[in-house]
């Protein structure tokens, strides 16, 4: 805690400082654990099937969020997908510049109607299109920690 | 206004423990389903949840009521979240029953969930704005601080030993050893609790409930379509909140007015004239011993400083005349902060059913009080639930 | 049906399962940086702390003086009437010994965090401070005492300025 003055202050006007001081750490939880693990030991992007609802959940979900029955089955909705949409993101979270600019891209993978957000790579920015097919670019075996970042990015095929 | 009655037909829980694998989509979800389980219900025949969890900054994740909707059964309908601090577990509840009680929805679930182990170093760190930023934090407040000056100033103006006061970890911490739910369950003695590490002088480790992860839920319905459900409906017969000023450096600490003030709308309410005679189970919140003592005077169920002559004479004691935490309590269930209040709102459904196995109280309990408290010793929350015959 | 024994869910985990890797987690720092504006009661009230003096407000239809000092009565609902100047001294409305900090760190010196009701205040409204020149076991409810000022060229309009209170 520290005290300030404010920047737009008339006369001094006066301000503390001050932080939340918190790290938050979050699990990937039960079924996030069996995601993780076949992306991070076999390549492998999971998902969980509602057969009633007919809906597949990528990344993997405990419950199906319609009938909310417990999720079993489970699939392997491979890592080639279809670009649903994208874009260009040329500013940071404190709307800094980036550079080179970033590319994000909502993918629906295989032939389920899941559809996940990563990054786009290996691509111009006035190449992408809607509907183009896209693959994940893996981060080598050795340097995968069970995170979503396992997949470096994902680039046209 | 034309009220219709609302009656708890269905009640789940997770196990409340220190870290939990599970993320607060998976505590919440499993609770949920739980309760919806137990009534037989399909997630298609609720028209409405609402959702209470404590602050965004324990779980870490902001809008965390609209993040744990769909784990609360809320997939495309009506949905709100209910907040009021610590309070939020009964408060939660009372926002489902007037859902239900104004016409507007007869069915409801509610869901409270906590993950305050994704906070680090420690949960505290989300508390600490509770504190005037200007006149407070630069002080280096912590929280436990607060408790121990509201307990101090208790114990002084009544002049209890505070072995009065460690009695009420050694029966909850009992208590919870009957609770499947439970984080801290033991067999202690009073020298124990005395004897333990002092945090916050008169506070010590065995008089402060642990932080925990954890989820609890109860299914609502109106009357009509509780008939259909089941044949051993719970009523809510009285609701009541309330909140003092924040200023609580300028209130007498050794008294929750607020408390009686939401007690006394409650009974109101439910028709009760005489709480000590009525009330037969009660689940005052307790995540400090002295809380429950202080909290079980503002609801009119002892005197002022009372509380712990009933205590030690047995009362409140599971096979006494009124049994205080029978589940065990945050002291020994655990503390996942709003599920900790739904905790207890689910065990009084237990309780009134005579369904809580070896935590079964003796007395038959026809009306129970379930009452959680928040902020800066500031909200009071109640509810008031009776058995159908 | 809550039964003894039934199992839940619910999968404790340990701080070795964290430090082993053996389930998968990230972390995030959030970015919590805030300013937050003193406004005017609060910047009047720290002003008056810079001069050594505590100030209240003071509502003429409930007729009491309040301190931390508000723009407006949370009673009658009304603006505050004046400002009034208070003494320095006090009584111990309640207080505590802690002997850990907000992260469960272990003080070796503990700290006692007092209510100090001010006199020149309505009875009953005080702040939050801390005791100091005082041995822990000889505090009291209802002793006096008095601030300990930093020396004025120290002072910059916080509660600081107050270093503690002291018996008198
Ligand atoms: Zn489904
Ligand atoms: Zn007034």
């Amino acid at each position: 805690m520290s005290k300030v003055k404010l920047p737009d202050s008339k006369a001094g006007k006066l301000a503390w400082k001050g932080d939340i001081p918190i790290t938050s750490r979050y699990t990937a939880g039960v079924a996030g654990q069996k995601f993780f693990q076949a992306l991070k030991e076999e390549e492998k992007i999971l998902g969980t099937v509602c057969n009633k609802c007919e809906v597949t959940y990528v990344p993997m979900k405990l419950f199906c969020e319609r009938c909310f029955a417990q999720l079993d089955e489970t699939v392997d909705v491979g890592d080639t997908g279809r670009l649903v949409s994208f874009s260009v993101v040329y500013i940071d979270l404190d709307s800094k510049k980036v550079n080179p600019p970033q590319i994000v891209g909502l993918i629906e993978l295989g032939n389920s109607q899941a559809r996940m957000v990563h990054r786009l790579g290996e691509v111009k920015s006035s190449d992408l299109r809607v509907g183009m097919k896209v693959k994940a670019v893996w981060e080598m075996p050795l340097g995968r920690e069970g995170k979503i970042t396992d997949i470096q990015y994902f680039k046209p095929v | 206004m034309k009220l219709r009655k609302v009656a708890v037909v269905g009640a789940g829980i997770t196990k409340f423990v220190r870290r939990a694998q599970e993320t607060a989509k998976e505590l919440s979800y499993h609770a949920t389903k739980m309760a919806l389980d137990s009534c037989n219900m399909p997630l298609e025949e609720i028209d409405s949840v609402v959702h209470g969890t404590a602050p965004d900054a324990f779980d870490g994740v902001h809008m965390k009521g609209e993040y744990l909707s769909e784990a609360s059964g809320g997939w495309r309908k009506p949905f709100m979240r209910s907040y009021v601090g610590g309070g939020t577990g009964v408060f939660a509840p009372i926002n489902g029953w007037y859902l239900v009680a104004s016409g507007m929805y007869d069915t409801c679930v509610v869901v409270c969930e906590e993950k305050m182990s994704s906070c680090q170093p420690h949960p505290q760190g989300a508390f600490l704005t509770i504190f005037d930023h200007t006149t407070e934090r630069p002080l280096g407040p912590n929280l436990l601080w607060i408790f121990a000056l509201e307990m101090n100033r208790y114990m002084q103006v009544h002049k209890i030993p505070r072995e009065q006061i460690a009695l009420v970890s050694v029966k909850n911490k009992r208590n919870a050893l009957d609770h499947p739910s439970a984080q801290l369950g033991a067999e202690l003695t009073v020298e124990d609790v005395m004897n333990s590490e002092i945090m916050a002088w008169p506070v010590t480790r065995l008089m402060v409930s642990p932080t925990s992860d954890g989820a609890a839920a109860v299914v609502l319905a109106s009357e009509e379509v509780a008939k259909k459900i089941t044949d051993n409906p719970v009523w809510i017969s009285g609701v009541g909140w309330n909140l003092d000023t924040a200023y609580w450096t300028n209130r007498d600490l050794y008294y929750p007015e607020y408390v009686e003030k939401a007690a006394r709308m409650a009974y109101k309410m439910a028709g009760i004239k005489n709480p000590r005679e009525e009330i037969n189970v009660v689940e005052p919140y307790d995540p400090f011993a002295y809380k429950e003592l202080h909290h079980l005077e503002g609801l009119l169920l002892a005197d002022k400083g009372q509380a712990p002559r009933i205590t030690a004479e047995g009362i409140t004691a599971r096979d006494g005349k009124m049994p205080s935490c029978p589940s065990g309590g945050l002291l020994g269930v655990g503390n996942p902060i709003a599920a900790a209040g739904m905790m207890k709102i689910c065990e009084l459904f237990w309780q009134l059913r005579g369904e809580a196995g070896k935590r079964q109280v003796k007395n038959s309990p026809r009306t129970g009080l379930a009452q959680a408290w928040g902020d800066l010793m500031q909200v009071g929350t109640v509810v008031i639930m009776q058995r159908g015959d | 049906m809550l039964e003894t024994g039934i199992r839940l869910h619910g999968t404790a985990l340990e701080e070795e399962d964290f430090k082993t890797h053996r389930v998968f987690y990230t972390t995030d720092i959030p970015k919590l940086q805030y300013a937050w504006d003193c406004g005017v009661a609060m910047g009047h009230y720290l002003k008056g702390l810079k001069q050594g003096k505590l100030l209240g407000t003071y509502c003429k239809k409930c007729k009491r003086t309040v301190i931390p000092p508000r723009v407006f009565c949370e009673l009658c609902f009304r603006n505050m009437d004046k400002w009034v100047e208070l003494k320095d001294t006090g009584i111990v409305n309640t207080f505590s010994i802690c002997y850990v900090t907000w992260d469960m760190k272990k003080l070796i010196y503990p700290e006692i965090p007092a209510v100090i009701e001010i006199d020149g205040a309505s009875k009953g409204k005080g702040i939050l401070h801390l005791l100091a020149e005082v041995d822990p076991k000889q505090v009291k409810l209802g002793m006096k005492v008095k601030a300990v000022w930093k020396p004025k060229s120290e002072r910059e309009g916080s509660i600081l300025d107050i270093k503690y209170f002291k018996p008198i």
